[in-house]
């Protein structure tokens, strides 16, 4: 199956998940379905590129670690981010995301994500593919 | 969940006896109608919370409580310093201080009704809601330290709000202890444009009618009748306390192992209170309910403004706000003994019975104000804190109705603009900048408040006193 992402059900807020071939893709996707919880991926520009860096003991950290890094950037720069390019290299993850300026009359963005969780978080391989998921609270 | 997983100490609460490596047995408080509908999650979570360092008499949910992290949202803990206990930033969650106020309005629903729509646009004009906005507040580094230290407190002595709000809010709108230069750059540069703003999610701000009075002569006290307006806000301490939460979850998920601390799930990251950790987010948090405690003062003033433009005859003075998301220090007696605890409130509300020397003198006869914010189709509470709540967790109540289905399920099943159109024609305005956002907050999305309220007083947590309901949100 090709890489892909999709959101899970929790309680109160929203699980995504990433799936690729490599752990690298598997937190590509991952980021795309992070975006795709305040908005349609398919309304935001990738105009601009920024650099986004992190560092975590182990591969589960490392996710959290990297969509934290997404949502600070989002917040800070006021930005949505539709495409995503991630090296991973042991447990040190270097990226660009690319995005534009959040445009509330274009954008109609559902909610503001407050933090990726613990909760449910697993990067793992199966059955020949990478797993990257997380719940994230709005 | 599955009854026979309890043991029923009466018919509101809910024992599940010390098992495992459990500390201390966990206690639900509930009716059998919720329990049943409660998701196992909370039982693994109250008992995980368990396991904890420390941690005093009992893992305790309320009858809100649902799936959260690492703590169930509803969670009550208290933990002693001088038994190894701990300090927990998933316990305290990512929005610290998230809280509700409530404003009387000294107006009543035929002063609304004609204005109804331009008091719905104006308040929708004036607050900064939703996703990208921001309020018209810049922080430079030493006045961001300072709100940070002064809270409320800080924004009066800058001219948003009234003095006389102080001694409404809890810690009279101060939290002593902040220490500013524990919270990092990121977590500031995340709020410099975010003073004043609403946020989004489950936040909201509205304008209520009191429509039923339960208890007359605390209602009296409060000073609420039925037929008044009153304004109810709903938020926390935005991207600031949101990066404090991030940042300290890893630390001390990182740290858990050298402290000796066994994690029955990572988002229990936590710390002992007698560590560098510890301390070093003991200040920042309190940095967090500060900023919580400024943002929400902050909007009380935009709400003043609105209301003097379009009803000038109206004064807005604070009945009560509390805060839903905080660890703090607590004298509670155990085994008899007067003892200084760490209590975290997760998705609960400090509930301080009648005497308490923390409330105002108007209040201290009948017990704090306990603010529950329900849906936004059907109706919010105020119950008062009672006597019996300090031997049953901590004087904690209730905090909302809870989800009752998940956004993504929300989102699938109802069409933003079909929920706006048929609260309109039950009189309610929605203004929201986003559509989406209004379908997953669909009013049955939510677990019925009711129910939720007339557990926490039949199981003794408070008293109920007032019901509101929503004539316009504004919805982030």
């Amino acid at each position: 199956m090709s890489a892909h992402w999709e959101h899970f059900p929790h309680d109160a807020d929203v699980g995504v998940r990433g799936v690729g071939a490599t752990k690298a893709q598997a937190f590509e996707q991952a980021a795309l379905a992070l975006t795709a919880v305040v908005t349609d991926l398919q309304s935001i520009e990738p105009q601009q590129a920024i650099e986004v860096e992190c560092e975590a003991p182990d591969d589960e950290l490392l996710l959290a670690d990297w969509l934290n890094s997404l949502i600070y950037e989002m917040a800070a720069r006021r930005m949505l981010f539709s495409r995503f390019s991630v090296q991973v290299d042991d447990h040190h993850l270097r990226s660009q995301a690319w995005g534009e300026s959040v445009d509330p009359a274009r954008h109609h963005p559902a909610v503001e994500i407050k933090g990726a969780t613990y909760t449910s978080l697993r990067v793992a391989q199966e059955d020949g593919e990478w797993v990257a998921q997380t719940v994230v609270d709005v | 969940m599955d009854l026979n997983l309890f043991t029923r100490r009466s018919e509101h609460e809910w024992e599940i006896p010390q098992h495992e490596d459990m500390r201390v047995p966990a206690m639900i408080f509930a009716s059998e109608a919720l329990i049943r509908d409660m998701d196992q999650k909370v039982y693994e979570q109250a008992v995980n919370v368990a396991k904890l360092p420390g941690i005093v008499k009992a893992s305790y949910a309320m009858p809100d409580a649902h799936w959260g992290y690492g703590f169930p949202i509803g969670g009550v803990a208290a933990f002693d310093p001088d038994q190894g206990g701990v300090i927990s930033a998933g316990g305290v969650g990512f929005d610290i201080s998230c809280g509700v106020r409530c404003l009387h309005t000294g107006l009543t629903r035929a002063d609304i009704t004609p204005l109804q729509k331009d008091l719905a646009d104006a308040l929708y004009y004036r607050i900064p809601a939703g996703v990208g906005s921001t309020g018209a507040i810049r922080l430079g580094a030493a006045e961001m330290d300072a709100m940070l230290v002064g809270g409320a407190r800080w924004a009066v002595e800058n001219g948003w709000g009234l003095a006389a709000d102080l001694e409404r809010i809890e810690e009279s709108g101060q939290m002593l202890h902040a220490k500013p230069d524990e919270v990092s750059q990121h977590a500031k540069q995340r709020q410099r444009d975010e003073m004043g703003s609403l946020g989004s999610g489950n936040h909201y701000l509205e304008v209520q009618e009191v429509t039923a009075v339960f208890e007359p002569s605390i209602a009296q006290v409060f000073g609420l009748k039925i037929g008044d307006i009153v304004v109810m806000i709903h938020c926390g301490s935005r991207g600031l306390g949101h990066q404090i939460g991030t940042e300290f979850l890893k630390r001390m998920a990182m740290s858990a192992q050298q402290h000796g601390i066994r994690l029955p799930d990572r988002e229990l990251a936590c710390a002992p209170i007698n560590s560098d950790l510890g301390r070093s987010y003991l200040g920042a948090m309190r940095a967090g309910i500060n900023c919580a405690l400024a943002n929400r003062q902050i909007l009380t003033h935009l709400v003043r403004q609105v209301f003097a433009d379009l009803l000038p005859q109206a004064m807005l003075p604070l009945l009560y706000d509390v805060s839903h998301n905080t660890c703090k220090v607590e004298e509670h007696r155990t085994n008899g003994e007067p003892c200084k605890l760490y209590v975290h409130r997760k998705g609960a509300t400090r509930a301080f019975g009648p005497g308490h020397p923390d409330l105002p003198e108007p209040l201290r006869a009948v017990g704090q104000p306990v603010l529950i914010g329900g849906s936004m189709g059907t109706g919010s509470y105020v119950l008062a804190g009672t006597t019996e709540s300090e031997s049953h967790a901590f004087s904690s109540a209730c905090h909302g109705a809870g989800r009752a289905m998940s956004r993504h399920q929300a989102s699938r099943t109802w069409k933003g603009r079909q929920v706006i159109d048929e609260l309109a024609a039950r009189g309610i305005i929605i203004r929201s900048p986003s559509m989406r956002g209004v379908a997953e907050e669909a009013p049955d999305a939510y677990k019925d408040v009711s129910s939720v309220v007339d557990a926490a007083e039949a199981a003794g947590l408070a008293h109920k006193v007032a019901r509101l309901e929503p004539l316009v949100c504004v919805k982030g």
